[in-house]
């Protein structure tokens, strides 16, 4: 049997790259001073929308999606006869 | 141009070619079927644009081989899927996937390349019964109840389909077919025919309820061909139609509340499917040749992105036997290859620059934005941020990384991973080289994906979404895994349809009951009522008869009861018969 990989064992591999990902989430917010923007909405030239709407759109999902599982959600076997 | 080439129709060499398949064995059986598809594949560089292999039949032409632009790109995505499909499943040794696989490509292809309707119908109908033999391929009874829901939805769907050929024909004397649009009668017939194979909503519970049925193969080929030769319709016949536009959004973004929600990964890549079909119907219903480019595009990059999921979701299924978020975890440390295939299959999907998702989904958005369709860009953004949710991340962290499940599975065999492989060097090359694609494209490309804002307001999209999972799954916010089974529209059918059953049976039957009850006891009391007269009646005569004839005391009595037991047993002498018959017209005679 091959050696198993445990990369993610090590918390601190973790924290590494949570951090490397909190940087690339600055890069990003920063990029935006520097290209050219060029959007055909209003909206689109509030800096940094797209990262608020990314943000908030994703956030909305998943408590909108934990709502509707109060509706939605049966039994694994509710099909079953 | 009409010609006739020397190698038959790709459709029909697929499908006769299949059913070759059960006579060979071994290394030659699949030698044979990687053949195929790629002998199909040099078929269709060679052929010319133009309509090809055209009979006539009964004043009707057949065109098996209309070859334009449009029909072009999709017969070429269609051929690399085939071949990706069949490597993928090559050690499956059922010969009745390995032939569903084929003739269900190969119908496919006599989809696309139908230049009439009745041709199309043919290969419409090829392609349901076909693929209903991959849903019930792993012969559980569950796979086969689905298989079952599964072909009774397509079969109505396609006698829907058929309707409006009908009227069509009829309407315009004519079974070649282009631009329809949504007007009379016949096309609104064609047009629930055909939205009903791309999942349409409301008419798209039969993909999440039989994709993940299949085996973890069967499964890959299902993803790819049916609802993207009705996406290829749609873009035929009903560009521009704005009510595609709305079932488009509403398909981006319901099925992802779903995804988020469900339990088994299979079932949350079906959902995936539905919400990228629903950004290529945006596509069609806006109708612009950047939309409508860009509508191909994805379908040409979804079919590769979503075939490379499904596979490694097949990998994971056939290794380790699970394939729900609740029961796998942690299996990047013994199938790092198929976990690196997903995650590029997963950036993929979530349009992450650099790889094919990008270069197709953003012309889509782009042509909302630029027919100024707030709503509907607004729509589509959020619903890119849903897809890296369940796609980007849920996919791929559930599966391999997220809570260690202690299942030690190893890597698929070769030929999976080599096909996975192929499947994400195609993404990432798209993604990287995508002119070949553009050039390929129904009409001229004059977009440019990589400017500076669109991969920065892409980037910022996507990662603070990604960032957002971090601060939920951190805090135990995030939608917890749970066994569970949700709700759709299949329940109209599966449980609804029960519901309907059991109030006719009470409603019904208690009728019949009831009305049984009714007619059977006054037909009963009548006939009582006519036998009680006739015997008596017939007492009457005979007793006065006998009267005046002088019998009397017991001679009478034994008379009476001997003619009593012979009318209830029905053993009365003709003769006495006939006396009563004789003196009752008697009476009559003389009453008168």
């Amino acid at each position: 049997m091959k050696k198993e990989l445990t990369i993610f064992d090590k918390p601190e591999n973790v924290r590494r790259l949570l951090i490397g990902f909190f940087i690339a989430l600055v890069l990003v917010l920063v990029a935006e001073a520097f290209v050219d923007m060029h959007g055909e909405f209003h909206v689109e030239h509030f800096y940094g929308f797209y990262a608020v709407y990314g943000f908030i759109s994703y956030v909305t999902l998943i408590f909108v999606a934990k709502a509707l599982r109060k509706i939605l959600m049966r039994r694994e076997d509710y099909y079953d006869n | 141009m009409t010609t006739n080439l020397l190698f038959p129709p790709p459709a029909l060499l697929l499908i006769f070619g299949a059913l070759l398949i059960p006579f060979m064995r071994g290394t030659t059986k699949r030698m044979y079927m990687l053949f195929l598809p790629g002998m199909v594949f040099l078929c269709l560089m060679a052929l010319p644009l133009g309509n090809h292999w055209v009979i006539h039949f009964n004043g009707f032409d057949l065109i098996l081989g209309r070859m334009d632009k449009l029909a072009r790109i999709f017969s070429i995505i269609f051929t690399i899927m085939a071949f990706l499909g069949v490597l993928f499943a090559l050690k499956v040794e059922d010969n009745l996937q390995n032939v569903s696989g084929l003739v269900y490509a190969g119908a496919t292809l006599g989809v696309v390349m139908a230049g009439d309707l009745l041709s199309l119908y043919l290969f419409w109908e090829i392609m349901a019964i076909a693929s209903t033999f991959l849903v019930i391929a792993p012969r559980t009874t569950e796979a086969r109840q689905a298989g079952f829901r599964y072909l009774m939805v397509h079969l109505a769907g396609g006698l829907c389909l058929l309707a409006g050929i009908i009227f069509y024909i009829h309407t315009n004397g004519t079974t070649t077919f282009d631009y329809i649009g949504l007007s009379d009668t016949a096309s609104w017939f064609i047009f629930i025919g055909v939205a009903l194979n791309a999942a349409a909503i409301p008419m798209h519970a039969w993909l999440p309820d039989a994709y993940p049925m299949g085996t973890p193969t069967s499964t890959v080929f299902l993803s790819a061909f049916t609802t993207k030769s009705a996406v290829y319709l749609l873009i035929r016949t009903f560009p521009g139609t704005e009510l595609l536009i709305v079932i488009g959004a509403l398909m981006v973004s319901i099925p992802i509340f779903y995804a988020v929600l469900e339990n088994d990964i299979r079932r949350v890549l079906s959902y995936s499917l539905m919400n990228q079909v629903g950004f290529m119907l945006v596509g069609v219903g806006i109708g612009t040749e950047l939309a409508l480019n860009g509508a191909v595009a994805h379908a040409f990059c979804h079919i590769i992105y979503k075939a490379l999921l499904f596979m490694a979701a097949g990998s994971v299924l056939q290794m380790t036997g699970k394939i729900k978020c609740t029961e796998i975890g942690g299996l990047y440390k013994t199938m790092p290859l198929t976990c690196l295939f997903c995650m590029v299959g997963a950036a993929s999907i979530s349009a992450f620059p650099f790889f094919s998702g990008f270069v197709s989904k953003s012309m889509i958005v782009s042509a909302s934005a630029q027919e100024k369709i707030f709503l509907i860009w607004l729509v589509l953004q959020f619903a890119s941020t849903g897809v890296v949710d369940h796609a980007g991340i849920k996919v791929p962290f559930f599966t391999f990384f997220g809570h260690d499940s202690g299942i030690r599975a190893k890597e698929p065999p070769l030929n999976m991973l080599l096909a996975m492989g192929i499947a994400a060097f195609l993404c990432v090359g798209l993604g990287v080289y995508y002119q070949p694609l553009y050039n390929l494209l129904p009409y001229t490309v004059n977009y440019v994906p990589y400017t500076g804002a669109h991969v920065v307001t892409q980037l910022q999209l996507l990662l603070f979404g990604a960032f957002a999972f971090c601060l939920l799954i951190r805090s135990g916010y995030y939608v917890p895994e749970i066994r569970s089974r949700n709700l759709d529209a299949d329940w109209f059918y599966r449980k609804g349809a029960k519901l309907v059953y059991r109030g006719l049976d009470k409603g019904l039957n208690g009728l019949n009951k009831n009305t049984e009850g009714i007619l059977i006891g006054s037909v009963k009391a009548v006939a009582a009522a006519f036998r009680k007269a006739t015997i008596s009646t017939t007492m009457f005569f005979a007793v006065n008869l006998w009267l005046i004839q002088g019998h009397r005391g017991t001679r009478l009595d034994y008379k009476k009861e001997r003619l009593y037991n012979d009318i209830i047993n029905g053993t009365m002498p003709i003769g006495i018969g006939a006396a009563i018959a004789i003196s009752f017209i008697c009476l009559v005679f003389v009453m008168n």
